[in-house]
């Protein structure tokens, strides 16, 4: 084995383009478990944790330029407003000692359907800026997640940054699992209010072979919101207008059976996990006392 | 390959690294500081945590050449350490840790014969969250004692006066089998309650 310490992102970049099978590393989160349970023997190791550019954020007019390795704490400390999803979901992630060094890089590198970070970059919808020594590029969200932990990523890219737009109505996060820390998401949930395009967008995590959002559910909503007038009148939403959406988004889900949960209750908590956090959103969008300033909720 | 970074204050050199070794390998097994605990080796039990650059992190998720020219203290420092800070008066500056200066200074302890009677500040002593852990009797088998020590002791050096809400969730990324967890909640109050009182007796 190898260990390559590019102290330059252009360093990074002509590392990772000579030797496209190095395994990048920043947190560690990952990687580490894998090297030393010897699920894997990678040639070479890519350290990033030098490379200073990857812990910043900065936050523009409209986006917020996330550094590819910026810890889960300082997006818990410092972009709750600003990205209040992630924020949220960023709180759910392990523990403390895991926060301090984990960051929605790794998640969006290792793409498993379990990374708390998928179902707040999917609702807030982001662009992955990815780059190699070819090039930048942006990639949507949308088009990122390809398969069980594959990514639309080439061998002789990296992750840079993720570019968020500015939350500009509510969000929320929930997560199934037996504990409050360190646990595997049996499955997750995330929603994000834009009343800035009278849109809503969601992200699933755990319940398909990859995190997804729950369109047709979105889209159900969007059109019903529309049409009763709710984004001007702010009023309470209909509880079969609630129930309709989570039944949707209960179907977005192909779950599997394993050892965290049957796929019957990832799809059911799915459903329910929808309908709350709909109905926090929807009061704190109504400027109700409920809002995602509160941080985790019990439902 | 050869890893250089400082632990504990000092300088340390460890040569033949693998290059998939672990920040915890190299301090159990190439340094002889047994202190940091193997117990997982996969981040679920915090009994790994050590202080990167001041940051709590599982020593057993940290490759080994991540740390070349870094800073990292064990439980081994933690009474040093502990030592240091309050002599700089607290967190006051932002500066935690171990300066330049101080770590040139570093002293290993002593054996334990030239530390008995040295009661008063010297090397050896423990830090106030090790007494509070003995006192309030948070030890059974002592496996998880070294990361909630270097946790616990994190904790307050950010907040002072930490709720139970707080504690919890510093200490979320530590597994005890044994305590069932109060008598370390009890400990972490105890240290911040003498902590408190120590310096209103200061007047600070
Ligand atoms: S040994 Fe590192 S977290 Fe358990
Ligand atoms: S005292 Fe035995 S594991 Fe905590």
């Amino acid at each position: 084995m190898d260990f390559l310490r590019p102290a330059s992102w252009e360093e990074a970049l002509a590392a990772k383009a000579e030797h496209p099978t190095a395994v990048p590393i920043a947190g560690g989160t990952d990687v580490m478990v894998e090297i030393n349970f010897d699920h894997r023997r990678p040639e070479y190791l890519l350290d990033l944790n030098r490379i200073g550019d990857l812990d910043e954020w900065e936050v523009g007019e409209r986006t917020v330029r996330l550094g590819a390795s910026v810890p889960y704490t300082q997006i818990m400390e410092n972009l709750r407003a600003e990205l209040p999803g992630l924020a949220l979901a960023s709180h759910t992630v392990a523990s403390p000692q895991i926060r301090n060094r984990g960051g929605v890089g790794g998640n969006l590198g290792t793409a498993s359907p379990a990374g708390d970070a998928h179902p707040a970059l999917l609702a807030a919808g982001c662009e992955v800026e990815v780059e190699s020594l070819r090039g930048r590029r942006m990639i949507p969200i949308d088009d990122f997640y390809t398969g069980v932990k594959r990514n639309a990523m080439e061998p002789d890219e990296l992750i840079r940054a993720v570019h968020l737009p500015k939350a500009d109505g509510p969000q929320q996060f929930s997560k199934v699992g037996t504990r409050n820390a360190m646990v595997i998401a049996v499955c997750a949930f995330g929603i994000a209010l834009h009343p800035g395009t009278r849109t809503v967008r969601t992200g699933i995590g755990s319940a398909a072979p990859t995190p997804v959002r729950a369109r047709a559910a979105e889209e159900f909503l969007a059109a019903a919101l529309e049409e009763g007038g709710f984004w001007e009148s702010g009023q309470a939403l209909p509880p079969s207008l609630a129930q309709q959406f989570a039944q949707l988004a209960a179907g977005a889900c192909n779950p599997i059976d394993d050892v965290r949960g049957s796929a019957a209750y990832r799809r059911h908590a799915v459903g329910i996990m929808a309908r709350r956090t709909l109905g926090w959103t929807w009061e704190s969008y109504r400027g109700g006392a409920h809002g995602t300033k509160g941080g985790a909720q019990c439902a | 390959m050869r890893v250089t970074f400082t632990v504990n204050g000092r300088r340390q050199e460890a040569d033949d690294v693998w290059e998939g070794e672990s920040l915890l390998y190299v301090l159990r097994e190439r340094m002889g500081l047994p202190g940091s605990k193997n117990a997982c080796e996969q981040g679920e039990c915090g009994s790994c945590t050590v202080r990167l650059d001041g940051v709590p992190v599982c020593s057993c998720l940290v490759a080994a050449g991540q740390v070349e020219g870094r800073d990292v203290v064990t439980v081994e420092g933690l009474a040093d350490f502990a030592r240091q800070r309050a002599e700089r008066g607290g967190c006051a500056g932002g500066v935690c840790g171990t300066g330049l200066d101080e770590a040139k200074r570093w002293a290993a302890k002593p054996a334990a014969e030239e530390q008995a009677g040295g009661q008063s500040g010297g090397p050896g002593e423990l830090s106030p969250i090790q007494q509070a852990f003995i006192d309030a009797g948070a030890v059974q088998c002592g496996f998880c004692t070294p990361g909630l020590l270097v946790a616990a002791d994190e904790l307050l050096e950010r907040n002072d006066s930490p709720s139970d809400a707080d504690i919890r969730e510093a200490l979320s990324g530590n597994l005890c089998r044994c305590t069932g967890y109060e008598k370390i909640l009890d400990a972490v109050r105890l240290a911040a309650a003498r902590g408190e009182s120590r310096t209103a007796g200061q007047g600070a």
